[in-house]
């Protein structure tokens, strides 16, 4: 279970997230939506250890994440943040190979390798294996991130805007995976969307931040309202019912 | 384990010679070495090899550690920055050194300053060098909680203000002086005398077997910040300890044989380049292998083929200066 109490955040004098409480369920997709500048990416960069409070505390599991020991952390939740610029050369195999780092130290046992083949396959990257990132699609590239992270073999998946820069195909095919990974391996993802129609979609909970504050929390039957719409982006949108999943139309 | 082997031994990543993997290539290293040391101790004897050998043999153990130094300082500080073209020079290292040396030459006069016990002196330049270091790292990190580009460019400062100081003082000095000043601003790798090698070689020793401790946490920390941080590594501790050693390394060589600029750089990016791998259980022993056979078979070439004396380091400056041209112009067009 993920609890953040009175978190505050300030970027010189600019407050970013006032006194947030948030506690997320144990299993399933949580989806941080809300416009830019919310506080999303903040919180859950908090949420991740990559960045400090002003005051409040995280828990995970009843584990402070920011005094809790990074490498015990490391076990027990991963991140990924939206740009990845890694400079190094590497194959898709050496990238994935480092969400094994937590476990074994850099010394690939047998059981590492298995770990990350299974991830590959998991993201159908056997037959991009020995490629290098730089000669990768941003899709490709992306499924290779998230099978470093998947590798690392964590209860909780933090992902900060997955879907960005990705075609609509690669987005459908990383949040179908996402969903897969959520219900078969019992993992807990929170994502920050852009597109509520995928929270809608895919997450089980929705939490809805507005200016520094979490606005509304609940699931996607109960969030995805005109008014509730209305108050968060200030424009007009009608929902509809497709294959029994709220979607929103906003685009006229 | 066939799936292990592939992709740590995979050596696709340079362009040279792309089949041969990063083991085989460390022992070609090995071998260009063991071809300088050779090459050096066998070139041109005339006084008999009694005398020659062991004579050589102190010059081959002196370059091969301060080569040794140079190259492993020099990685370890690319990949604390991620940054290919920086070298630890750039915190003003070389600078600090010769200062040092002005200062004590304006205030002892050569007389003394030549009859100085060079033990007392290397060992307070290697102290004096590395403690400005820690005092600026305890200062920056622990005090004002910056950040480690903030370090740079107030080491970038520093070493011009030294400079600045510098230059002035050789304006003042006695032109006799500044001849004696001016035998020490250029690297040479002839005046090392063995005492000083053992003490050298024991604190580099220690340095190394820390380093190779850590060389998987060098290759996590090159991943980048957020990522170092997910997969757990104590990137704030890691940073201190690396800051420190290369701090001693460098006060280590510049004090053994002067300052040395661009001679890392080379070595570090050539290893980059023929390593074929990023994992520094391969890039480090790399670089510094080519670092040996580079001084030592530079100063084989120079002193036993072309009898040019001594004026190796200004040789390797002038390359390693072109190359970091090459390097800036080709960083430019990407």
């Amino acid at each position: 279970m993920i609890q953040v109490s009175s978190v505050t955040k300030h970027y010189g004098d600019t407050p970013v997230l006032r006194s947030v409480n948030l506690t997320l369920p144990d299993r399933g997709v949580t989806a941080l939506i809300g416009p830019n500048g919310a506080g999303k990416s903040t919180l859950l960069g908090i949420m991740s250890r990559l960045q400090k409070p002003d005051a409040g505390q995280v828990l995970i599991d009843d584990l402070d994440v920011h005094s809790t020991d990074n490498a015990i952390l490391a076990r027990k939740l991963a991140i990924l943040r939206q740009d990845n610029p890694i400079s190094l050369r590497l194959t898709v195999f050496d990238l994935v190979a480092f969400g094994r780092y937590p476990y074994s130290q850099g010394r690939l046992t047998d059981e590492d390798t298995d770990q990350i083949n299974q991830a590959l396959g998991y993201l159908n990257l056997h037959s991009l294996k020995y490629r290098f990132l730089d000669e990768l699609s941003g899709g490709q590239r992306q499924r290779a991130c998230i099978a470093m992270v998947l590798c690392q073999n964590t209860d909780y998946l933090l992902l900060d805007e997955p879907l960005n820069n990705l075609d609509m195909k690669h987005a459908v095919d990383i949040m179908k995976l996402l969903r897969r990974a959520a219900d078969e391996l019992g993992k807990h993802i929170v994502l920050v969307l852009h597109d509520i129609n995928f929270a809608s979609c895919y997450a089980d909970t929705i939490v809805a931040m507005d200016q520094g504050r979490i606005a509304h929390q609940g699931t996607p039957e109960e969030l995805m309202t005109p008014a509730i719409m209305r108050d968060l982006y200030g424009i007009e949108m009608s929902i509809q019912r497709i294959q029994n999943k709220p979607v929103g139309f906003y685009h006229l | 384990m066939s799936e292990l082997n592939t992709s740590g031994l995979n050596a696709a990543g340079s362009p040279f010679w792309p089949r041969v993997t990063p083991g085989q290539r460390l022992v070609l290293a090995l071998l260009f070495v063991a071809v300088a040391i050779l090459g050096f101790m066998t070139l041109n004897v005339r006084a008999g090899w009694a005398f020659t050998l062991p004579f050589r043999a102190e010059k081959v153990a002196a370059m091969a550690l301060v080569g040794f130094a140079i190259a492993l300082s020099t990685v370890l500080f690319q990949t604390l920055t991620h940054n290919r073209i920086l070298t630890p020079g750039i915190m003003g290292f070389d600078a600090l050194y010769l200062l040092l040396q002005s200062t004590l030459l304006l205030t002892l006069g050569r007389q003394f300053y030549s009859q100085l016990n060079p033990h007392i002196k290397w060992l307070s330049e290697v102290v004096l060098m590395t403690g400005a270091l820690c005092g600026l790292y305890y200062w920056l990190f622990l005090r004002q909680k910056r950040d480690l580009h903030v370090l740079i460019l107030v080491g970038i400062i520093f070493g011009t203000l030294f400079r600045s100081i510098n230059s002035l003082i050789t304006r003042m000095m006695d032109p006799v002086d500044f001849d004696v000043l001016q035998d020490v601003m250029f690297a040479s790798f002839n005046r090392i005398d063995s005492p000083l090698l053992g003490i050298a070689t024991l604190l580099v020793a220690v340095i190394s077997v820390w380093v190779w401790r850590q060389r998987y946490q060098l290759d996590v920390l090159l991943l980048g910040e957020a990522p170092a941080i997910n997969l757990g590594l104590n990137q704030k501790r890691l940073t201190l300890q690396l800051l420190v050693a290369i701090a001693v390394l460098v006060s280590v060589s510049t004090a053994l044989v002067g300052p040395v600029t661009f001679f890392g750089l080379l070595v570090a990016n050539l290893a980059y380049a023929i390593a074929g791998s990023h994992q520094h259980r391969f890039i480090l022993p790399m670089a510094t292998l080519l670092a040996i056979a580079t001084l030592i078979g530079g100063q084989a070439v120079l002193e036993h083929l072309l009898h040019f004396g001594t004026s190796l380091s200004i040789v390797v400056e002038f390359v390693g200066g072109l190359f970091f041209l090459w390097l800036v112009i080709q960083q430019g067009r990407r």
